[in-house]
């Protein structure tokens, strides 16, 4: 790949693949006492293999809890979901495990990574949950770290290493089990904006090579980056159209 | 499969991480497992001591012997009912073996009377006192339990004629000749010479209550010359051909009795026939009652070390509950997570038992260098049992927070701060 002159125009644009990602008339309500809280109120959404979507809305308007759902990790109060064509909802909790294992690839705001673990240990980690063997986990898991360009941090402990190099990390935990999509929940937010443009343009370099991406952020400059842009107000879809638009 | 290996060892890797970063608190609570263990475990040593010396006592008595004495082995509430039996008389032992012979197909082989009494012994300079002193004939050699060290019992014809030799137990031959053989020299019993023409090996107490090796052995013509028979009840004791037999033996032998001591029919025996099975009987539920009551006691400490291992791992769980959210995000099944806090909290329970154990090691080794006479066993079924009862604590105290964690919600777990 050739780096593009300027990034905001002449992206490549990968032709949608199959669908990955269906809901409809998603509903979540959260009891607060006698209070409910609306999170999502009937959200539709269909996402492709391919395609690099952003989240956007102000806080409090749903993202968090959309992305959640997407994520396999919380279940609609209502609605429908199918994760490649099967329905979420009918999975027992070791299925959606695997899912969250083998398919999903997530990315936190606050990095999540294990404190006392190696930068190469926390990438294995998805990888001992698949059931891959020692030799095969440890090579994997430094292609993943040198494609993020941490191949001389891999021995690091979190604690050694700066706010992007952890969420570099963190990104290359996500993508050692090569999941059909990475979901990034807000992924530069406890970053400086330099490192930020950083992360945002490793995040162009793996699109670039084939990852479905679904980056949930509040921030323009953030969605900018992305091929489609989903907006929420409210816990509805307020709008849904190509980036640029 | 695979995956489930893979998980347990990387669920090792993370307790034992764990274990160094927090060493002091796993240090405190393996502290509680340690003293759980050695307590268990030192009475473990205890029991099987206790044990040991009961079989060793038991097997004193012999398993194929029945006893014909006045007395039953064990209380008696009508005791006014036994006092006024009429002795049982040495000479009843040779009209006993006269039945025996007469009977085809006996299942009792043959009686032989002891009388005994306390009394000290000389030799030289040399006393040793309160020695048990025992009158007998020469059948009693067919079912004695202990071996001879050096020489014999003496024979029949010794013995009928009264003649002064003896044979002493092993610590009597100890204190009166420290130095030299014992065959062949004399020793003094009420100030009579008697030749030693053997000596026992060594047999240790009974039930800790008395001394095996404190005994003296003589011809009961000698002993009734010197001791006098008229007040004191002799016993017989009577060996069995087969001891698969016991039962059958027994009624036999009380058919004989009866017959020796002139009952009439519709009388109720005027004699006990006691047996080591009997004893068994009686003694064994005291002994489990008080390695009950002592595991009961001990495993109290255990429990409090248990309750210890729970608490830490509670602590545990709610400290690296974003961890937790984190590991189910990235794929770690219910059954994972379960599996992390379990090893974590068997871990340990794991070095607190091997930590224990060897203290307990190094203790009895301590008490039976310092007390020998303190019954103290250490055996390789220790270990393993011990071992799986620091595992099983591990489980146990670590089930009810490993359980929680792993049903955490994953959101919930990565929202917690
Ligand atoms: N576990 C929860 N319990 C109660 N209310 C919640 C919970 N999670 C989210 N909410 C509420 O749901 C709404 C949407 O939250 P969220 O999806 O986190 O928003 P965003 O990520 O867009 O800031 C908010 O009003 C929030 O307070
Ligand atoms: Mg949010």
């Amino acid at each position: 790949m050739t780096p593009p002159p300027a990034p905001a125009v002449a992206r490549t644009v990968r032709p949608p693949g199959p669908l990955v990602i269906e809901i409809e008339g998603v509903t979540k309500l959260y009891k607060m006492g006698s209070e409910t809280i609306h999170a999502l109120l009937g959200v539709a959404l269909k996402i492709h293999r391919n395609e690099y979507l952003a989240i956007m809305g102000p806080s409090g308007s749903g993202k968090s809890t959309l992305m959640n759902m997407l994520g396999c990790l919380d279940t609609p109060t209502a609605g429908r979901y199918e994760f490649n064509g099967k329905h979420v909802a009918a999975m027992s909790d070791d299925e959606l495990a695997e899912i969250r294992n083998k398919e999903i690839g997530f990315v936190f705001q606050t990095f999540n990574l294990l404190p006392r673990s190696t930068a190469l240990a926390n990438v294995e980690l998805p990888l001992i949950y698949a059931g891959y063997a020692a030799h095969e986990r440890r090579a994997r898991a430094i292609e993943a770290l040198e494609n993020v360009g941490l191949g001389n941090r891999m021995h690091h402990k979190p604690n050694e290493l700066s706010g992007g190099q952890r969420q570099r990390v963190a990104i290359a935990r996500a993508l050692v089990n090569r999941p059909s999509i990475i979901l990034a929940d807000e992924p530069t937010g406890n970053l400086d904006s330099r490192t930020g443009v950083e992360i945002m343009e490793l995040f162009e370099q793996l699109y670039d090579q084939g990852n479905t991406m679904i980056v949930v952020t509040h921030e323009e400059d953030i969605a900018r980056h992305a091929r489609r842009i989903v907006r929420l107000r409210d816990g509805l879809i307020e709008s849904d159209r190509p980036a640029g638009d | 499969m695979q995956r489930i290996l893979y998980e347990i060892s990387e669920s090792f890797r993370i307790a034992f991480a764990q274990i160094r970063a927090n060493k002091m608190r796993s240090v405190l609570t393996a502290l509680g497992v340690i003293i759980g263990i050695v307590a268990v475990t030192l009475m473990g040593t205890a029991i099987n001591g206790i044990d040991r010396g009961f079989q060793n006592s038991l097997a004193m008595l012999g398993d194929d012997v029945l006893y014909v004495q006045k007395w039953p082995w064990g209380p008696v509430e009508d005791w006014w009912n036994y006092q006024n039996r009429p002795i049982i008389r040495p000479e009843q032992a040779d009209r006993l073996n006269q039945i025996i012979e007469d009977t085809p197909g006996s299942l009792l082989e043959v009686a032989a009377p002891v009388a005994g009494r306390g009394a000290s012994v000389k030799a030289g300079a040399n006393q040793i006192n309160g020695v048990t002193v025992f009158g007998t004939t020469g059948n009693y050699a067919r079912m004695m339990s202990a071996d001879f060290k050096d020489g014999r019992l003496f024979n029949d014809a010794e013995a009928a004629g009264g003649r002064q030799v003896c044979v002493l137990g092993f610590d009597v031959a100890e204190a009166l000749f420290p130095a030299v053989s014992p065959l062949d020299q004399t020793v003094l019993i009420r100030g009579q010479p008697f030749t030693v023409i053997g000596v026992l090996a060594k047999q240790g107490s009974f039930l800790g209550l008395f001394s095996f090796d404190s005994q003296v052995i003589m011809p009961l013509n000698a002993y009734r010359k010197y001791f006098g028979l008229s007040t004191n009840s002799a016993q017989l004791r009577v060996k069995v051909r087969d001891k698969n037999r016991m039962d059958e033996a027994k009624e036999e032998l009380i058919g004989a009795m009866r017959r020796v001591r002139g009952q009439l029919p519709g009388e109720r025996d005027n004699f006990s026939i006691n047996q080591q099975q009997a004893f068994r009987e009686q003694l064994e539920p005291v002994k489990s009652g008080i390695a009950l009551a002592g595991l009961f006691i001990t495993g109290l400490s255990l429990f409090v070390g248990a309750i210890g291992i729970m608490n830490i791992t509670f602590v545990s769980v709610k400290e690296r509950t974003k961890e937790i959210g984190t590991r189910k995000a990235l794929g770690a099944r219910r059954r994972t997570i379960l599996l992390q806090f379990l090893i974590e909290a068997v871990s340990i329970c794991l070095i607190g038992g091997a930590v224990g154990l060897s203290l307990t090691f190094g203790l009895c080794l301590l008490l039976q260098a310092t007390m020998p006479s303190l019954p103290v066993v250490f055996s390789f079924n220790l270990v393993i049992v011990s071992m799986i009862v620091a595992v099983a604590t591990g489980i146990v105290s670590g089930f009810a927070p490993a359980w929680g964690a792993s049903r955490l919600d994953p959101v919930v777990a990565l929202r917690y701060e």
